[in-house]
């Protein structure tokens, strides 16, 4: 089922949470709202689901305008960020409850529902644990039972929220694979909201970058990675250094005054050279070292007294020797330019 | 298990035993202890004991008869009714004012918290004299009252009001802080399920909060039958007519009837100790629940 957010609104009191939003997501798509705290992704996808109800704009599901239908009959499964699993209940009644609560002549027979929640067990992989409480459940167990009871209703949409924001860093890791393999296998269209670049990055189909209630840039991970819309988007998405610069005849240069345009790199687009090697360069001084991990993140001190973060492999590094306070050239392999914004 | 009482799985307070380092000198902890066994012994136990002692200071038989006297017998009826009117009227009432209050925003919320802790902050006597006001023969209502035939002071329906009025807060207390801390993401989930707001209701909410409730109920109903202050200015006093328990034991005392007295008192006492018996198994088992579930917590961090 395709999903159409129009022009939606939302405001809590004086705060706007959602400003005009747009956004399209075709049936089957697994879609990422990213962005920071604040930025009105979670009052989206609740808007989505029929939680909350927008001031103004629209939802249409496969055409069809479900602004104010109610969440019951929106037939959405909904994921919450802290499970909401029903605690007096076992794993097998908090999947069977969306098919138990059915009215008489549309619910299934108990060996129905039995069947149905054993198959979703399975494919959670817990079916030794139907008959535990979600208290005694590890939180990757409890997200994944609350997943199950989402999908136990067939929704045609799934939507997430914060999925795995309350996870360790691992149990994320291993869990949004399995979400990705499993929504290669179910084919649902799915919204998941997230603060975490990684996890929308390598998860979703696409991304819908937000911030301040504004949708900045949707596209695909690669699109909105490499070819950032907004400054907020490049920003957002990885590490970066930020500059004065001044772009002439197709040439960027690093400035260390105000240019009124800006200049972005990524510290692994920077290059650290002992010998200025005729490339557009600047000076600077090493001032701290981080070489566990399979980047060495390195911070310097350029010339005019900004600091600088740059990484390079482990090899690079073994081959240039650099220790604290040595004096090196900085070469950008890459810089983002944008126009800095009027007023 | 020598980390067993510093390592704490689910976020549960232990209470760790004293050690070197905690520990007061001996001189005063016996104090303290003591000061507060004398203040148990002096407060509450010598004043239950009397009770029971005056009530069969005159044997056992004489004990049963002042409890079968028709009068007797009577107060307590009226008691019953009260509480069995009172306390599933403020059950009602407290679990629907407390869903409200803890679950949702809306205007005159403080004013509706206010209201309800009306009866705690008031005197039951000031109470007990509104409704006389209201609905006494030279009150706002009277006149009217009057006409239509209808006597709600100085018979049964004042009674039960003056009960309601003064056990009104005890449940939607109870309930407002259980509600609050839950939040409404399990209400919200059981609705994207499906669920009507009724099945949300029974199959979600009110589950969780069953021993709050019953906690609640619990203490309504020892108050309800134990209320003196307000059922005392709406009842009139006729015996074996608007006299509850309390009020029995009044007169039979102002009568010098001390063991006829006590022998009402102590089934007040009785009630008592059963209701604090049944509270304290509540909080067992609801700290049960909760303890097991947290000893669950550290085990299984398998994905």
């Amino acid at each position: 089922m395709s999903i159409e957010a129009q022009h939606i609104t939302k405001k809590f009191g004086q705060f706007t949470a959602l400003e005009d939003v747009s956004l399209q997501i075709p049936s089957g798509e697994l879609v990422a709202l990213l962005g920071p705290s604040g930025s009105g992704k979670t009052t989206l996808l609740r808007i989505i689901a029929g939680l909350e109800f927008p001031d103004s704009g629209a939802v249409h599901f496969d055409g069809e305008d479900i602004t104010h239908r109610k969440t019951r009959d929106r037939r959405v499964g909904f994921v919450f960020q802290h499970y909401a699993l029903f605690r007096h209940m076992t794993v097998f009644e908090n999947i069977a409850f969306g098919l138990r609560v059915r009215p008489r002549n549309a619910r299934p027979s108990n060996e129905r529902i039995r069947t149905k929640v054993h198959e979703l067990l399975k494919l959670i992989q817990l079916q030794t644990l139907a008959s535990r409480y979600p208290s005694q459940l590890s939180g990757g167990q409890r997200q994944r039972v609350a997943l199950a009871r989402a999908l136990a209703v067939e929704p045609s949409v799934l939507l997430l929220d914060e999925p795995f924001g309350s996870l360790d860093a691992k149990v994320r890791l291993e869990l949004r694979r399995w979400l990705r393999q499993l929504h290669d296998e179910v084919h649902i269209t799915s919204v998941f909201v997230t603060h975490d670049q990684d996890e929308a990055l390598e998860v979703s189909d696409r991304v819908a970058v937000m911030n301040e209630g504004r949708i900045e840039q949707v596209g695909t991970p690669d699109q909105v990675y490499h070819y950032p819309a907004t400054p907020f988007v490049y920003n957002f998405l990885g590490n970066v250094n930020l500059f004065h610069g001044r772009t002439e005849e197709e040439r960027t240069t690093i400035h260390e005054a105000d240019t009124g345009e800006l200049v972005y790199a990524r510290p692994h687009l920077l290059e650290i050279h002992r010998q200025p090697n005729g490339d557009s360069h600047f000076r600077a001084t090493i001032k701290h070292i981080n070489s566990a991990g399979p980047l060495v993140k390195i911070e310097a001190e350029a010339e005019w007294g900004v600091s600088v973060r740059v990484e390079m492999s482990q090899e690079k590094f073994r081959d240039l020797q650099l220790v604290r306070n040595e004096a090196v050239f900085i070469v950008p392999k890459e810089l983002k330019v944008f126009q800095k914004k009027v007023g | 298990m020598a980390t067993a009482d510093t390592i704490n799985p689910g976020g549960i307070m232990r209470i760790r035993p004293a050690t070197a380092a905690t520990a007061e000198s001996g001189l005063v902890r016996g104090a303290l202890i003591g000061t507060a066994l004398l203040f148990l012994v002096v407060f509450i136990f010598l004043p239950l004991g009397v009770v029971f002692a005056q009530a069969l200071a005159k044997g056992l038989s004489t004990y049963w008869d002042s409890l079968r006297q028709p009068d007797a017998l009577a107060a307590m009826r009226l008691t019953l009714i009260a509480a069995v009117i009172a306390v599933p009227l403020n059950l009602v009432f407290g679990v629907a004012a407390a869903w409200a209050i803890g679950k949702f925003e809306f205007v005159g919320k403080s004013l509706l918290i206010t209201l309800i802790d009306l009866p705690f902050s008031v005197s039951p006597v000031v109470s007990g004299l509104i409704y006389v006001l209201l609905f006494g023969a030279q009150g706002w209502l009277g006149p009217w009252l009057m006409k239509h035939d209808l006597q709600i002071i100085f018979a049964v329906p004042g009674i039960v009001l003056a009960t309601i009025f003064v056990t009104f807060p005890f449940v939607a207390r109870e309930l407002i802080p259980l509600f609050q801390a839950q939040g409404q993401e399990e209400e919200e989930a059981a609705l994207a399920l499906g669920a009507s707001g009724w099945q949300t209701f029974f199959r979600v909410s009110l589950p969780n909060i069953k021993w709050g409730l019953l906690y609640g109920v619990i203490l309504c109903n020892a108050r309800a039958m134990g209320e003196f202050g307000a059922v005392s200015v709406v009842s009139g006093h006729i015996r074996g007519r608007t006299n509850t328990m309390p009020l029995h034991i009044e007169i039979l005392y102002n009568e010098y009837q001390f063991v006829a007295a006590f022998a009402v008192a102590s089934l007040l006492a009785l009630l008592a100790l059963t209701t604090l018996v049944v509270k304290s198994a509540v909080e067992w088992k609801s700290r049960r629940q909760v303890a097991k579930a947290a000893r669950w917590d550290g085990e299984e961090q398998t994905v």
